[in-house]
């Protein structure tokens, strides 16, 4: 299964990039999104899928799943939660500003480089 | 102590300087400023009995004794030489400047700031034994002379002569570090002292050629010798006191100061000799023959400069055979470092006047262009007797000093000829040749300086000034120069054994025990007709006639294209090079595109991530320990890769949106699948979070538009993402197959319950075991909200608009 999953990570990665190298501001946004999804599962195949029992307690159980890796995946999904948001918001605004979200056109001219 | 404190004085003295400017405005600063180049020649002239007598005095303090670097003031013959005409000339220039620059319309605390800042490095330069200091001082030197070259910051000229002085000479001194690195790692000191004493050594190290070339480099740029001299000329702008100070008598000899302290170290090598005599001789040669190019005074002056300094530099490289041959012909190439020597002398004293003298002509006349001068010789008498003299001892005429050095220049390069060591005999014949026609030259200029601005016609009324002779006070300088030139002609053995033979004592340390062992007497007649005389009398002669018929062969300079010049190459490599083409290949790749940035460096980390998998063998697929494969999760990956093409190729926003939704919740069904809950539980909520976040900000949201892209950019688009997800792949395929140390998992697992009191492990590591990730987890929550509000609500103004 961690072979599988190894080439769905590396599957939503190529989406991802793909999404960000585009034109278009909310389609880079959306990239960001899978990009976190890549990595979150990355992060948990890495930890491998030994055990069989989720890590809660429980009696007559011994065999559960390696809880660190899950840990740091919850707080890897409240950081890209935020900046997802904040992200969101700034195209919101930048679109309002500049009236495109071309990313050719948002260079900057001569003048106030 | 006090001897290295005495290098400071100038810098502590600049520090009062605008202090006497503001406060005490009815005398003009200079008269203060004096005080300190006196105090200075007596002070080093109380070292003259000790140091005549061979011996050398030390002082050191210490600046970073960690580092071994030190301030050390290491007085020998060649320092003290070159200390004496630091302060006497900046003694004499001060003077001049008194009397050159108005009280009431220039900034003179700036002025005087400039030249004490150039006083204390020199005298650095020449007096430190501590390679490091030694490059300090030098650094200090070029910034102080672009300050100087500078003063008149307002004029274009002077500020592309600083421009362009700096750059050279600090490429050089960048070179000349590089060198000195290189000796002190070959010796292990930083001491030049300390490195002559291992000089046969240092000799066999792989760097040695390196250091030398490089510290070469460092004194044939400040030296302005060939093809480096370009800047001197450009270096005109300054005022001329400073021309007089630094770009005749001392700052263009820190380089023969420095090719003359490390002969003991590098005259061991072939290539020094080859490389300093040639140089020196092409300069030489090079700068007599463009000064009769010049209208400018200056710019005259300012070539010869450059030829006599190529002059003194190839002495100093015949001098350097000395260490290479024995018995009767070493002394021949004694003389060469003597002549080499006592030519410096005389180079600062002729040269200084007639620069003096062109800053008279300019100040009283108002023009430095010779083909407008002409006639001055009843108007300014002493100036032009002053003239006379420094010009005849320039071109090497009795009974002037320059006679002397040229004489013994002369006998140096006739007896190169005699000697059959690296193919002197082969090739040696040329360099008595171009001495003897570059002394021709030299002979022309010298006329032509000092003939056509005083003689002649003239039109005396068309003059921007009416002229009238000079002040007495702005005489006292070229005249006692111009004293020195004759008094040196009349007693040059006075000289030689004060000054001189220490000097040759510390170029050629090995041949003598005291400076009494160079058996050199200078004299003006031999007794006898010896082929140097003839050939002066062939220079004189040859001079004469080609100087009476200069206007009909002056043609000749046109002849060379203007376009092929080395100021050209140097305007090409900095205006060109530099800045056009650099500019142009750096707008190449600097596009301002996000897009292109992100493809360079996504691309190339996926590049380099996955040829190091492959070069380091590092990659490795094994399916030992892999979890089984079930139809259930098979049926959901499907649905992820679904969503995700979904998400890419959609043609709406809300397609994509909703695309995005349906990856998202596949992942938590991934999360329940793999056990684990909370994962799955927070995984849900965000993504109906961030799709109701998407969903209300969809009506703000721009509208997809279709992409219409270059194909080429297409390709490296798709190029780039599979790159990636191809490097992705790889790692997570062999990380996953080289699991080296077990997890430290089991300890949470054993403890959560006895040490935590909890059983919802992940929940115990979040809040008890890495409690500090979540509390900056929540910090970049609310950062996040506070950033989204701000963005929200606060607008900064445009131009003219109301907050």
């Amino acid at each position: 299964m961690e072979i599988v999953m190894a080439f769905v990570c590396g599957f939503l990665f190529m989406a991802a990039i793909y999404l960000i190298l585009s034109r278009s501001l909310l389609r880079i946004i959306i990239g960001t999104g899978l990009l976190s999804h890549g990595a979150h599962l990355l992060i948990l195949t890495m930890g491998s899928f030994k055990g069989s029992a989720p890590p809660v307690l429980s009696d007559g159980v011994t065999d559960y799943v390696d809880p660190l890796p899950q840990a740091l995946i919850l707080t890897a999904i409240v950081i890209s939660f935020g900046v997802t948001a904040f992200f969101l918001v700034l195209a919101y605004r930048a679109y309002h500003e500049l009236r495109t979200d071309d990313m050719t056109l948002m260079k900057g001219s001569e003048e106030n480089e | 102590m006090f001897q290295v404190l005495c290098i400071f004085i100038p810098l502590l003295a600049a520090l009062f300087m605008p202090f006497f400017f503001k406060k005490v405005n009815s005398i003009h600063t200079g008269w203060f400023v004096l005080v300190v180049p006196i105090f200075l020649v007596i002070y080093y002239a109380t070292f003259v009995p000790t140091i005549s007598k061979g011996d050398a005095v030390i002082s050191q303090l210490d600046w970073i004794p960690s580092l071994g670097i030190s301030f050390v003031s290491y007085l020998d013959g060649l320092s003290l030489l070159f200390s004496l005409l630091i302060s006497g000339i900046g003694a004499l220039v001060v003077l001049y400047s008194i009397y050159y620059l108005d009280r009431t319309r220039e900034q003179l605390h700036n002025f005087y700031i400039y030249l004490l800042m150039f006083m204390c490095a020199m005298l650095g330069v020449v007096q430190s034994d501590n390679m490091m200091t030694l490059y300090l001082f030098w650094e200090l030197t070029s910034i102080s002379s672009f300050l100087l070259i500078g003063y008149w910051n307002n004029r274009d000229k002077s500020r592309f002569g600083a421009l362009k002085s700096t750059m050279i000479t600090v490429a050089g001194g960048m070179m000349m570090l590089g060198g000195f690195v290189l000796l002190s790692i070959m010796g292990d000191t930083f001491s030049i002292r300390e490195l002559i004493a291992q000089a046969p050594e240092l000799a066999t190290s792989d760097l040695f050629i390196v250091a030398l070339v490089l510290i070469l480099l460092g004194a044939f740029t400040k030296s302005a010798q060939f093809p480096f001299y370009i800047w001197l000329p450009d270096a005109m702008e300054a005022p001329t006191p400073v021309s007089a100070y630094l770009h005749s008598a001392t700052m263009v000899k820190a380089g023969i100061y420095l090719v003359a302290r490390f002969t003991p170290i590098f005259a061991q090598s072939e290539i020094w000799i080859w490389l300093v005599t040639g140089t020196g001789l092409l300069t030489l040669f090079w700068g007599s023959f463009f000064a009769l190019k010049q209208w400018d005074l200056k710019g005259i002056l300012a070539f010869s400069t450059v030829s006599q300094l190529g002059l003194i530099m190839s002495l100093l490289g015949v001098g350097a055979i000395a260490y290479h041959v024995e018995g009767a012909q070493e002394t021949v190439f004694k003389y060469a470092a003597f002549a080499a020597i006592f030519h410096l002398i005389n180079h600062a004293t002729f040269k200084g006047s007639l620069f003096m003298i062109a800053g008279i002509v300019d100040h009283e006349t108002g023009t430095r262009d010779i083909r407008k001068l002409g006639g001055l010789m009843s108007i300014m008498p002493v100036s032009f007797t002053v003239a006379l003299i420094g010009s005849f001892s320039m071109a090497g005429l009795p009974p002037f000093n320059g006679f002397l050095s040229k004489e013994m220049f002369l006998t140096a390069m006739l007896s190169i000829t005699e000697f059959d060591l690296f193919n002197f005999s082969t090739w040696g014949i040329l360099f008595p040749i171009i001495a003897w026609i570059a002394s021709v030259f030299t002979f022309i200029y010298s006329f032509y300086f000092v003939f056509k601005t005083f003689t002649g016609k003239g039109k005396v009324e068309e003059l921007p000034h009416k002229p009238h002779e000079a002040p007495v006070g702005m005489l006292v300088s070229p005249v006692i120069l111009g004293a020195l030139v004759i008094i040196l002609f009349f007693i040059p053995n006075v000289i030689a054994d004060t000054f001189i033979k220490p000097a040759v004592m510390a170029i050629q340390p090995f041949l003598y025990s005291s400076p009494e062992q160079v058996a050199i007497d200078v004299s003006a007649w031999h007794g006898h007709f010896t082929p140097e005389l003839m050939m002066t009398i062939g220079i004189i002669a040859l001079g004469l006639v080609l100087f009476l018929t200069l206007s009909k062969w002056q043609k000749v300079y046109r002849l060379f294209p203007s376009k092929l010049t080395l100021n050209n190459l140097y305007d090409f490599i900095i205006y060109e090079l530099c800045d056009k083409w650099i500019g142009r290949f750096s707008a190449l790749y600097m596009t301002g595109s996000i897009r292109r940035y992100l493809s360079y460096m996504l691309g190339s980390i996926s590049i380099i991530v996955i040829a190091t998998l492959f070069m380091q063998n590092a990659f490795k697929v094994t399916f030992d320990g892999a979890s089984p494969i079930r139809a259930y999760q098979i049926i959901l990956i499907i649905v992820l890769v679904i969503g995700t093409i979904a998400t890419v190729f959609a043609k709406s926003r809300i397609t994509s949106i909703v695309a995005l939704g349906l990856v998202g919740y596949t992942v938590s069904l991934f999360f329940v699948m793999f056990n684990a809950p909370d994962l799955a539980l927070t995984q849900l909520v965000i993504e109906t979070i961030s799709v109701a976040l998407f969903l209300l900000a969809f009506y703000h949201l721009p509208k997809y538009k279709k992409e219409e892209e270059r194909t080429r950019f297409r390709f490296g688009r798709a190029f780039v993402s599979i790159a990636v997800g191809a490097m992705v792949t790889l790692v997570a395929l062999s990380a996953h197959s080289q699991k080296l140390l077990p997890s430290i998992s089991e300890y949470y697992k054993e403890t959560v319950y006895s040490l935590a009191g909890g059983g919802n492990i992940v929940n115990v590591i979040l809040v008890d075991y890495r409690g500090f990730d979540t509390l900056f987890e929540i910090a970049v929550l609310s950062i996040a909200g506070i950033a989204i509000f701000g963005m929200i609500k606060l607008r900064l103004s445009r131009k003219g608009e109301k907050l």
